[in-house]
This record gives C-alpha cells, structure tokens and sequence, in this order.
C-alpha cells in the first residue's frame, strides 16, 4: 500500500523533474531486449526446441499444465514422445512434472524454479514480450564468481539459475567499464562493453542464437498450444462476418430505403 | 401513456391456432406488440445509439460463456489457478469460452461507457427519463461490482493483488473498517474463503441482480420511449392513429438497423478474441498469468483498465489533496452563507454543516477520503438529472462551447484512466489531481454553467435525412 499512498507535498513538484531523470537512469540499466524470431508457426523449430525443453529445462523448472500427448500437434508421434522426450516414469497422459521437491529447490539454488507452462505469457513487461525477454536472457549468461552459482546474466542481474546451456555457448567473462555517469558525475556507472570466451562451446555464436530461438518457440508455443488454430479460426470467423456484415447492411437499406 | 395501452390491445387483432391458445393463457401478442412492432422509436436514432442493444448482446455472451466456463473451474485456492490452464488446454473449445469471457468483459465496459457519454451528450437522463437513468447507474454499479468479483477468480498475482488492495481500501473507513474489512474477506487475508464467497457473488448474486435491473431498465425505458439526438419528445406529435409522426416502429426498423451493429461490433469483437486476446496486457494483464502469491507483493498493482480512472482518482486523493478539499469546503460554505444572508436558521445549518465537514477532512487519514472521492465520482451520476439545468436537451442546440466541455470531459477521463495504470510519480501526482478537480468541477458546477450562453431555438420535428 506504501507505493500507492505515498505522500506527496506540493513543493515535491519542483524537484519532480530530477526525480524523473533519476528514474530514467536506472531505467537505462535494464538492458534493451532482442527481438526473438518468431518461429511458432516452424513445426522443426518447434520439435527441436521441445528436445532441448524437455533435455535442458525439464530438470528443475516443470511444465504441470502442458501434456505429453499435446506435443502431437507439433508432428510428433506417441512414439517419438515416448521414446524421445520423455524419462522416468511418466506416462503420455501425464503432464510435465519435475523431480526436484521445492525443499531441494530451495536449499540448491535459494529459491523455487518457476513453472515454465505459460512462462511467456507472464514473462511480458513493458521491455517486450515474454519471448523477447527470454530469447535475451539465455544469451546473456556470464561467469561471475561474485554469486553463490558462478553465474550471472545480463538481463536478468543476479538470478539465482546459473546457465543450462553453458556447453553448447562455452563460459564466457562480460567486461564492463566504469565511468562516470554523464548525468551525474558524482555516480560511477557500470557499462557493458562485451565478452570474453573463456572456453569454447560445442555451437558457434549463430548456431547457439538458432538454438535458443527454437527453445523460446517452443515455450511460445507450450504457453498457449490452440494459438495457431485460434488465428486459423479468426480468418475464417471474420471472413464470414465480413460477408454477414455486407448482408445485415443490405437488409438495412432495404427496410430502411422508406423512411422519410 | 394510456392511449398507448389501448392502443396496444386494440391494434392486437385475434389470432387463431397456438398463437391463440397461447395468448389466452399468456399476453404474447400484446407483448409482442407493445414493445417490438408498435413499440415507436424516434427514426433518427445514430451511432450512439447502438450501444444499448449492444450492451444487452454483450451481457447475453457473459452469461452464456460464464455458465460453460463454470462447468470446469474450480472456486478453490489450491486449484483454481489450474483448473483455469485446464480450460485453456484440456477442455473442448475452453480457450475460446475463456477468451470470449475475458474479452467481453473489456467490451462491457467500453459499450457501457459509450452508452453513458450518449445519455450525457443528448440530456437522456432529464424528465421524463430520471428513472432509466438511474436504473443505469445501478447497473454500472453491479457491473464494477460484477467485474470486481470475476477478476478474483483466476487467482493471478494481479487477481490476489488487487482484491487485496480494494478490500483493504474498507479498512479506512474510521471506527468499522478494519472489522468491516475483515467480514468483507472472511479472513485476515484475502484468501479461499474469500475465493469462495467471490465466486457466489460473481456467479448467481450480482448476475441475478443485472438482469432484474437490466429489465426495468427497459421497462422504464418503454414507458416513456427514446430520446434522441435532437432531444425532443415524439410523442408531442402523432397522427390520427395515435402513431408518433417522427416514430418508426422498432421492428422492424430498428431490429434490423441494431444487426447491422452487431455485426460490426462482432467483427471488432472476434478480432480481439482471435488474434489479441491479451490485448497487450490491458484485457490480460501480464502478471496474472503468475498464481497468486501472499508472500510476495507485486512491485506495481494497477487494476484493469476500466477501472482505472476511479483508481486515478483515489490515488490523487494524498493528504495535501484534502487541504484543496478543505479550501473548496470554505469556499463553499462562505457561498452558501452568503446566499443565505436573510435566512439565519438556514444559514446557522451551513454554518455548522460545514464546521463539522472541516473537522472531519481536518482529523480523518487521507485515505479515506480517496475511497470517498473514488465512491463519489461514480454516485454523483446519479444526481446528474438533477445538476444539469440546461434549457434544452441536446447537445446540438446548446452553446457551442458546451460541446468543447464533453469533449474535455471525455478526454480528461481517458487522462485519468492513463495514469490510473501508470507506476504513481510527482508528474502523474500533479496530472491526476488536476484532472480529478477537472472531473468534480464539471458536476459540481454543472447547475452554473449549464445555463450559460446561448441555446439555440429547438426544432418542432425531428431532423431527419432519409438514407
């Protein structure tokens, strides 16, 4: 409630405008996110991320409200599924669950590794959308011995989850420089400049963007599986209220043609 | 009126076969008569006027998606949240329900409020129409009430959140709030129980008390027919058949002219639904697509949009905004006194009334005058029959700067809507409040200025071009 009721004196106004370009400032440290192809609608692209979903993520974060058996409608069969993405026990019907506990979860990292079903939907702010942020925020891990996990991000300043794609990326350093803030001298900035690869990775920088991009369609797909189908339908439903429109006008006219 | 009725049974000729044998046990045919095919609307009704017909569509789609997503929802703290990714997934068609539902919901809002700013533009609301306008302004408010209730239910961050904050909101009312606060949720904190009791209101009680008004809405409406845009009454003109000369009968006339409307309305509709659902964030918001945590308090709660221009209002309302409340309270008051002059009991009751009005801005948290000033800038619609001293109806023969102050009237409510969703900063502050005291002053000093300027002379018929 304090955010909402804070208290303002008139005389706060004057000083209104420092206080925005401070907010500004700290705002420009949120680094501008990059655009994710958009490949949900690229059933390859799908099927491929659904493998390094379910080979990299399905570890600790689950999935609980997406089922095996709707990866069908990427292509796959119950085959495929079965031999191919799924481990355990797990049956087609079942969702995808992890075996991590939340108690495990909590002692390994800190916290609970959030369920990945509608994570893009949620991950959505006004920096861009979900699958932006997170097309960015796997591609911006660094080696950082400063956190409990070795790792730190970008995107993403002191996250708890350390890189689950180190070996395909290789482990690189970010290198910042530290200035002075142009707007406020008295303020040491630290800015990004760019890494170093301290070991290499099994894909090259492109090969590892293409990989990151499947995987964040295929959450972009798991977050809403109707989605293609829905703007299929929406075609069709305004092609046909397009024509129904045409007709309730005519009809209209027509009644309407003798009034005077 | 009772030429009308008679009109009605005379006009009904005797029907044979089941129309007969219904209309001997139930008034079908005068039913049907008195209000669709000799029910006489004003034939130059325009495009402000489709949206009470919509209103009914969209209320007609709440309802009817409402029951199927019932079906398969869980009111319960533990499931709801999934038994809602259950829906989007796992039930036949359950996102299109779902998706209808949510957007109707924004539609309901947007056709309501075009619907509203029609009744201000062409003076809907003066006599004989007062009870219409009021059976209105309850609705909108079992409507707030209804789109309060829902958003609970998914069991979003933004849904605990925001619940959390407007009960929270009861709590400032002095000496009962905590407790009525409390007896609101059914717990300390919003919680299953409140879940539960929520859904009770969001399913059966607000929807029930909906339709009733929605029905003497109607009622009231076809007892003393339209208005329209040039605000003249067609029934100080009829013909030897009693007939309304500026009428035409509203089926099929306006049946018809209304599924037009619809269509159109319905493309713009499923648009949203099939291809921006979220919309962005405004109909969806992001953050409820994380279930609700009480141990973690979003950094930022704005309600959906359509609330947001009452949010706007309550978060102007800081303790230094009840000093302006207590200069416009001495203002009025010395004005009233003077008014007063000759009168001194009359006076002595301002006098006093405003002393104590003082002391209760004076000693009461601000906080709870920004729940009354939220509260206020929805019930003063009530009084608007009252406040508008206008001598003509219509916009169209008022002063023309009349129309400049709607059209800021409208725009300073869409400023208020923006920064209700906007994260609370010194300039949002400064632009809030000048547009809440924009707000109030349009109704407060509305018996003034309605008055002012020069009216232009009101035609005898209604203007009409054939199409």
């Amino acid at each position: 409630m304090k955010t909402i009721f804070r208290r303002l004196g008139l005389g706060l106004l004057l000083g209104a405008v420092l206080h925005t370009a401070a907010y500004a400032a700290s705002e420009e440290k949120e680094i501008p996110l990059d655009h994710a192809p958009y490949r949900v609608n690229n059933l390859l692209a799908l099927q491929n991320g659904a493998r390094l979903f379910v080979n990299y993520c399905l570890g600790c974060h689950s999935a609980k409200y997406m089922r095996y058996e709707s990866l069908r409608s990427i292509g796959l069969t119950d085959d495929q599924i079965a031999h191919n993405l799924m481990f355990g026990e797990a049956k087609i019907g079942d969702t995808m669950r992890v075996a991590m506990t939340a108690a495990q979860a909590e002692k390994w990292f800190g916290t609970e590794p959030p369920d990945l079903s509608i994570i893009t939907k949620a991950l959505a702010s006004h920096r861009g959308s979900g699958a932006d942020f997170l097309y960015t925020y796997l591609r911006t891990f660094y080696r950082d011995d400063s956190r409990p996990t070795g790792w730190n991000n970008l995107a993403f300043p002191g996250v708890n989850m350390p890189n689950p794609l180190w070996m395909l990326q290789g482990q690189r350093a970010a290198r910042f420089a530290v200035g002075p803030d142009p707007s406020d001298p008295s303020v040491q900035l630290k800015t990004f400049v760019g890494y170093t690869q301290l070991t290499p990775g099994t894909q090259s920088p492109t090969e590892y963007d293409s990989t990151v991009a499947d995987l964040v369609a295929y959450m972009q797909w798991m977050a809403e599986p109707d989605q293609l189908l829905r703007k299929r339908l929406g075609v069709i439903v305004l092609i046909f209220l397009g024509f129904f429109t045409f007709l309730t006008w005519k009809l209209k006219s027509e009644y309407w043609k003798d009034v005077t | 009126m009772a030429d009308q009725t008679l009109h009605g049974a005379h006009a009904t000729p005797e029907h044979g076969g089941l129309r007969g044998w219904i209309d001997k046990r139930f008034p079908f045919s005068s039913l049907w008569s008195a209000h669709l095919t000799e029910y006489y609307a004003p034939k130059n009704l325009n495009f402000w006027y489709y949206f009470g017909s919509l209103s009914i569509v969209v209320l007609a789609i709440q309802i009817i998606s409402g029951i199927f997503l019932v079906m398969n929802y869980k009111p319960d703290a533990a499931l709801a949240f999934g038994s809602v990714e259950y829906i989007m997934r796992d039930v036949n068609w359950g996102w299109l329900i779902r998706y209808i539902h949510s957007t109707g919901a924004s539609a309901f809002f947007i056709v309501i409020y075009l619907h509203m700013f029609r009744g201000l533009i062409y003076g809907s609301y003066r006599t004989p129409r007062e009870l219409i306008w009021i059976f209105g302004c309850l609705i909108f408010l079992c409507l707030m009430a209804e789109a309060f209730f829902g958003y609970l239910l998914p069991w979003g961050q933004m849904s605990f959140w925001g619940a959390q904050v407007i009960v929270n909101l009861f709590s400032a009312i002095p000496l009962i709030g905590p407790d009525l606060a409390v007896w609101i949720r059914g717990d300390y904190v919003v919680s299953d129980v409140t879940l539960n009791r929520f859904f009770a209101f969001h399913v059966i009680a607000i929807p029930l008390l909906l339709i009733g008004l929605v029905g003497s809405h109607i009622i009231a409406l076809h007892q003393v027919g339209s208005n329209n845009p040039d605000g003249i009454e067609i029934k100080d003109n009829k013909d030897g058949r009693g007939i309304p000369r500026d009428g035409v009968a509203f089926h099929p006339y306006y049946t018809v002219h209304d599924l037009f409307g619809l269509s159109v309305f319905l493309m713009i509709f499923c648009a949203v639904v099939f291809f921006a659902p979220q919309f962005g964030g405004y109909f969806l918001e992001h953050n409820n697509f994380i279930p609700a945590n009480p141990l973690k308090t979003p950094p930022h709660i704005a309600p959906v949009w359509y609330f947001t221009p009452f949010y706007s209002i309550l978060r102007a309302t800081t303790s230094n905004t009840v000093h302006i409340w207590m200069a416009v309270l001495v203002a009025a008051t010395l004005y009233a006194l003077w008014r007063n002059r000759g009168k001194p009991a009359r006076a002595a009751v301002f006098a006093i009334g405003g002393a104590l009005l003082f002391w209760a801005l004076a000693t009461i948290d601000a906080k709870f005058w920004g729940v009354v000033s939220m509260g206020g800038a929805v019930l003063i619609f009530f009084f608007l029959p009252w406040l508008d001293r206008s001598p003509v109806k219509s916009i169209r023969y008022r002063p023309s700067w009349h129309r400049a102050i709607y059209v800021l009237f409208a725009l300073n409510f869409m400023v208020l809507g923006y920064f209700g969703i906007q994260p609370p900063s010194p300039l949002a502050y400064a632009v809030a409040l000048t547009c809440t005291l924009l707000y109030f002053s349009f109704f407060f000093l509305m018996p003034w200025w309605s008055r002012l300027g020069t009216f232009k002379p009101v035609p005898q018929r209604l203007v009409y071009k054939a199409h």
